[in-house]
């Protein structure tokens, strides 16, 4: 089976919320979570999806 | 030089001149310049004597000379697997990708063309052979007319109500009027987005073309074509900025979602509307025995 959709990494600013397989990186506020969400997405060529003001996931489509 | 020298070189002539007539070059730019026309007319060319030397042979009484047509038949399909697997090989490379059903589509179309030159060059050479070249130039050109009408078929405009609508955000959610589009995570990327995207709503206009607009190759035709002709603002490695449609579930609209770099509203209408509507998408429930009970 070919897996289409992947998380390749996790920005938050709340760990509590976050945890399992995918590297986490955990920041100190939403400035700085959305500098790394802009890096890793143009790194990882995946997009930047916000699920809430917290947690951003970067995804390969 | 025979009797049916010069039939044959006419049906020949005018199954080429069928042939150079379909093969346009347009906005799509594909056949591409030259080497890829020559292809299609030297193909032309062989299609075309096939036709006509198949009437002196019938004249002859020699009917199983006809059977070489099923050579033609097994040589124009390979013309469409080859245009199939060089589209197919080149769609990886495309900054928004043609899509499947576009390269069936085009595939078939280059296949039935050889099949209207064989049927143009037969014509001409039999109403040759019948009764004189002016008959034959009347039937030839009868033939090419039947050709150009065969050759184009309906465009989206003809099936859908085209209406512009700016993107907007509700969240992280892209919307194109009620229709979901994508999430957006970063603001810097949705400022982007609503500086350069625009939306179109495209609304069926009766039940047979809910389906057909939903096909998913039919979107990424829609979909390339807009970015073939307007441009897109877009790179490799910005999966965010992608050219998207999704379809509204209840009422069967379509939400278009593009990042051109020309933005102007009446000519991304215009160009959505001159789409072809692709023969594989078509579907015609209506028709249906059991649906059409149903609804007296």
């Amino acid at each position: 089976m070919v897996i289409e959709k992947s998380v390749l990494a996790i920005i938050t600013t709340n760990k509590e919320k976050v945890s399992g397989g995918a590297p986490i990186f955990i920041c100190h506020d939403f400035d700085e979570l959305q500098k790394y969400a802009a890096n890793l997405e143009a790194i990882l060529d995946g997009i930047a999806h916000a699920l809430s003001d917290e947690v951003f996931i970067i995804v390969k489509h | 030089m025979n009797e049916y020298t010069m039939p044959i070189v006419f049906g020949v002539a005018i199954g080429t001149i069928a042939r150079i007539l379909m093969l346009r070059t347009d906005y799509r730019q594909y056949p591409t310049y030259l080497h890829g026309k020559i292809i299609h007319v030297a193909l032309g060319f062989i299609a075309a004597s096939l036709g006509a030397v198949a009437v002196p042979a019938l004249m002859e009484m020699n009917f199983t000379a006809v059977t070489f047509l099923t050579v033609a038949a097994t040589q124009f399909r390979e013309v469409r697997n080859m245009e199939r697997n060089t589209l197919t090989e080149i769609d990886g490379d495309e900054l928004v990708s043609r899509g499947k059903a576009y390269i069936e589509g085009i595939a078939i179309s280059f296949e039935s063309r050889n099949y209207l030159v064989i049927l143009t060059a037969f014509v001409g050479t039999l109403f040759y052979l019948i009764w004189d070249i002016y008959v034959a130039v009347i039937g030839g050109i009868i033939c090419l007319i039947i050709s150009k009408v065969l050759q184009s078929g309906s465009t989206i405009k003809d099936i859908v109500d085209i209406e512009y609508v700016a993107p907007h955000f509700d969240g992280a959610g892209l919307y194109v009027d009620n229709i979901y589009i994508m999430n957006i995570g970063l603001p810097e990327r949705q400022e982007e987005i609503l500086k350069y995207g625009m939306g179109f709503v495209l609304k069926p206009k009766n039940i047979n073309v809910v389906n057909t607009i939903a096909h998913l190759g039919q979107r990424q035709a829609i979909l390339h074509d807009v970015s073939v002709s307007l441009g897109v603002f877009r790179d490799s490695g910005t999966p965010a900025l992608v050219p998207l449609i999704k379809r509204d579930l209840d009422d069967g609209r379509i939400g278009v979602f593009i990042l051109p770099q020309i933005r102007d509203k009446e000519k991304a209408k215009e160009i959505i509307g001159a789409v072809p509507v692709l023969e594989t998408a078509i579907r015609m429930p209506s028709r249906s025995d059991t649906h059409n009970e149903e609804v007296k």
